[in-house]
């Protein structure tokens, strides 16, 4: 284990702590940077898709890991960035500012819907958010003379200084990568200032944060504000990977994939965003897997235990009818959510900690060291 | 004109009047002691002073400012901290952060600065741990920095929300049974801190306390309350012999 002297106040704000950070995430950065010259194009389109995710992870984990505040509406934040890009495309609007643009509605839309959560708890704020991405669904669709309508919107080729970015060139990759290790630094940055700590005062007790003087209605409207603007950043990059969008794309099931990016992921710190994306850019590929290859696998296993050829077929045909039945997906969401929520409330992160620990202190190792007791009444009443 | 004032403060629950038209002064640089029966209105006045409860009538001055319609955040910019009787910390986080969220009333930066953590940003940071560093050594709390609250025991959080009313450098502080669930050990080390802050840091002291030993020990002056009234008013020994304050915890 190491053991850290600490000098100097610095010591306590730094973002890399010691050497070991700046080697791992050094090293880190060497592999995502030359991923492109690797990695296959399926796989760096799948890369894209976690950048997205993550950002949008990060986005979520400011209002709801850090200020307490739950949300089911992101995928209407989303929505607002990547209609603003594509709307702001018809004009021949340069891409910097339509992004920037694009972030600053869905900042400002954000505040608004911060407003009148303010008098709103848990389930009701809940409730409020998911009733605001409906809302913005509707009017997507309705609103045809700006958003087409159901026939959807498409998006042009990236023109950026000049040359054309495709959406599976390496520097689409590249774009969507700084995107979200800016989001990261700057996230990091403002949990480190009374900002970030202004939020995370708010989700633990608002009673005390208001008699420490912190303005608890204008810093969740900021929450608000800021996590919208990230997603309506990623926004503008969805809509350009996917290049066609609509309606029908920004749904509640999108709200819940986010919500799942950083439960899967872990509440408490940004890794969370990052491992629930990659977690959950993976649910598709397995799904393909289960549909394509996995009822002839247990066909062949059938076979193998002495099932005849009739048999074996009848049960290649059952597996492949429940691999490819409506709702499959919804339904693997709802199971790894209540799994993780049973078995795992801290997230794949917490999970890597407590490996990582279970290492360091060999064999000292001990299971309460992550148990979470709540022992002492709060006054809610005061609220 | 006194340092704090409470006019005929009243609060009324529909017809229960837990706070009936209640008046008292602080002067500045004493430790004021409100004592009286569970239910009296103690916690109630805390409440209408920190302004987590509105009241029904009546008017509070702090340095001859009315600051009844002040909003609940802006109470502690004008030097009023307290601590609350079931502790409220901010469970998930460090102590130091916690002790750094008391900072919050003197901090001057703004969001795009925080986001860009400009060097201005770093050096408010660390002025703001330099002061926080000056309470933890104050009630020695070194060992506790970079613990989370929800793993320290009741005694160190108790502490630790003194810590946390301290840094926001408070001109009043009001704690709200700082003895509460102490053991004897503990409860003199308060008893001493208490003193500290009125002695070294010329801070004032209003608290709410039971545990008499305590209040006699430290306080110059008490209040006895019950039914939201105010039954005496004077130094420690007077107020105990009240007549009305015997009959009240005793029972006529």
């Amino acid at each position: 284990m190491r053991f850290l002297f600490k000098t100097d106040y610095d010591d306590d704000i730094r973002l890399l702590p010691h050497s070991g950070y700046v080697y791992s995430y050094g090293l880190l950065l060497a592999v995502l940077l030359i991923a492109p010259h690797v990695l296959s194009s399926y796989l760096m389109s799948q890369l894209v898709f976690v950048c997205i995710y993550a950002t949008v992870g990060v986005g979520l984990l400011i209002l709801t890991g850090f200020t307490g505040q739950a949300s089911l509406g992101h995928a209407a934040f989303l929505a607002i960035g990547a209609y603003t890009a594509a709307y702001l495309q018809q004009f021949d609007v340069p891409f910097p500012v339509y992004f920037l643009a694009a972030g600053l509605l869905t900042g400002v839309v954000g505040a608004l819907v911060g407003f009148p959560a303010l008098r709103l708890q848990g389930i009701y704020l809940v409730i409020a958010t998911i009733s605001f991405a409906f809302i913005v669904e509707e009017i997507l669709a309705r609103w045809e003379s700006v958003t087409h309508g159901n026939e959807g919107m498409r998006v042009k080729t990236m023109q950026l200084l000049g040359t054309s970015v495709s959406r599976d060139s390496p520097t689409f990759y590249y774009l969507c990568l700084a995107v979200l290790v800016l989001t990261i630094i700057g996230t990091l940055n403002l949990l480190r200032s009374p900002t970030g700590r202004a939020f995370v005062a708010i989700r633990d007790s608002e009673t005390a944060a208001r008699s420490m003087g912190i303005n608890v209605s204008l810093y969740k409207v900021k929450s608000f504000a800021i996590s919208a603007a990230i997603t309506g950043f990623a926004g503008v990059l969805f809509a350009h990977k996917l290049s066609f969008i609509s309606p029908e794309m920004f749904t509640l099931q999108l709200s819940i994939e986010f919500i799942i990016v950083i439960l899967i992921g872990g509440t408490f710190s940004l890794h969370g965003a990052v491992l629930g994306a990659i977690f959950l850019v993976m649910i598709d590929p397995f799904l393909t897997y289960l549909k394509d290859d996995m009822p002839g696998v247990i066909a062949g296993v059938a076979a193998a235990f002495g099932a005849g050829k009739e048999r074996a077929g009848h049960i290649q045909d059952a597996v492949a009818a429940f691999a490819s039945a409506n709702g499959l997906k919804g339904a693997i969401y709802g199971i790894i959510i209540v799994v993780f929520v049973l078995f795992e409330p801290l997230g794949l992160y917490g999970r890597w900690l407590k490996i990582k620990l279970f290492f360091q202190l060999f064999p000292l190792y001990k299971r309460a060291t992550f148990k979470r007791q709540k022992i002492y009444v709060k006054s809610e009443r005061n609220r | 004109m006194s340092y704090f004032r409470a006019e005929n403060l009243s609060l009324h629950f529909g017809g229960l009047r837990a706070v009936d038209s209640v008046s008292f002064a602080v002067e500045k640089g004493e430790i004021l002691s409100i004592i009286g029966p569970n239910g009296a209105g103690k916690s109630s006045i805390f409440n209408l002073i920190s302004r987590i409860y509105s009241p029904t009538s009546g008017k509070i001055f702090f340095e001859d400012q009315d600051i009844t319609a002040e909003p609940a955040f802006g109470i502690a910019k004008l030097g009023i901290a307290r601590t609350f009787q079931n502790i409220e910390l901010f469970e998930n986080a460090t102590v130091l952060s916690n002790l750094l969220v008391g900072r919050h009333v003197h901090s001057t930066t703004q969001l795009w600065q925080e986001l860009l953590f400009l060097p201005s940003v770093r050096a408010n940071e660390k002025a703001h741990r330099r002061r926080v560093e000056q309470v933890i050594e104050f009630l020695d709390l070194e060992p506790y920095r970079d613990k989370l609250i929800s793993g320290l025991p009741y005694g160190v959080r108790k502490v630790i929300e003194l810590a946390r009313a301290l840094c926001s450098e408070p001109k009043l502080i009001l704690l709200d049974e700082p003895s509460s669930g102490l053991n004897v050990e503990e409860t003199d080390d308060m008893s001493f801190w208490i003193r500290d802050m009125k002695n070294e840091l010329g801070i004032t002291v209003l608290m709410v306390e039971h545990d008499m030993t305590l209040v006699n020990r430290v306080s110059d002056r008490v209040i006895a309350l019950n039914y939201g009234r105010v039954l005496a008013m004077g130094s420690p020994s007077e107020v105990q012999h009240h007549p009305d304050v015997v009959a009240a915890y005793l029972g006529a």
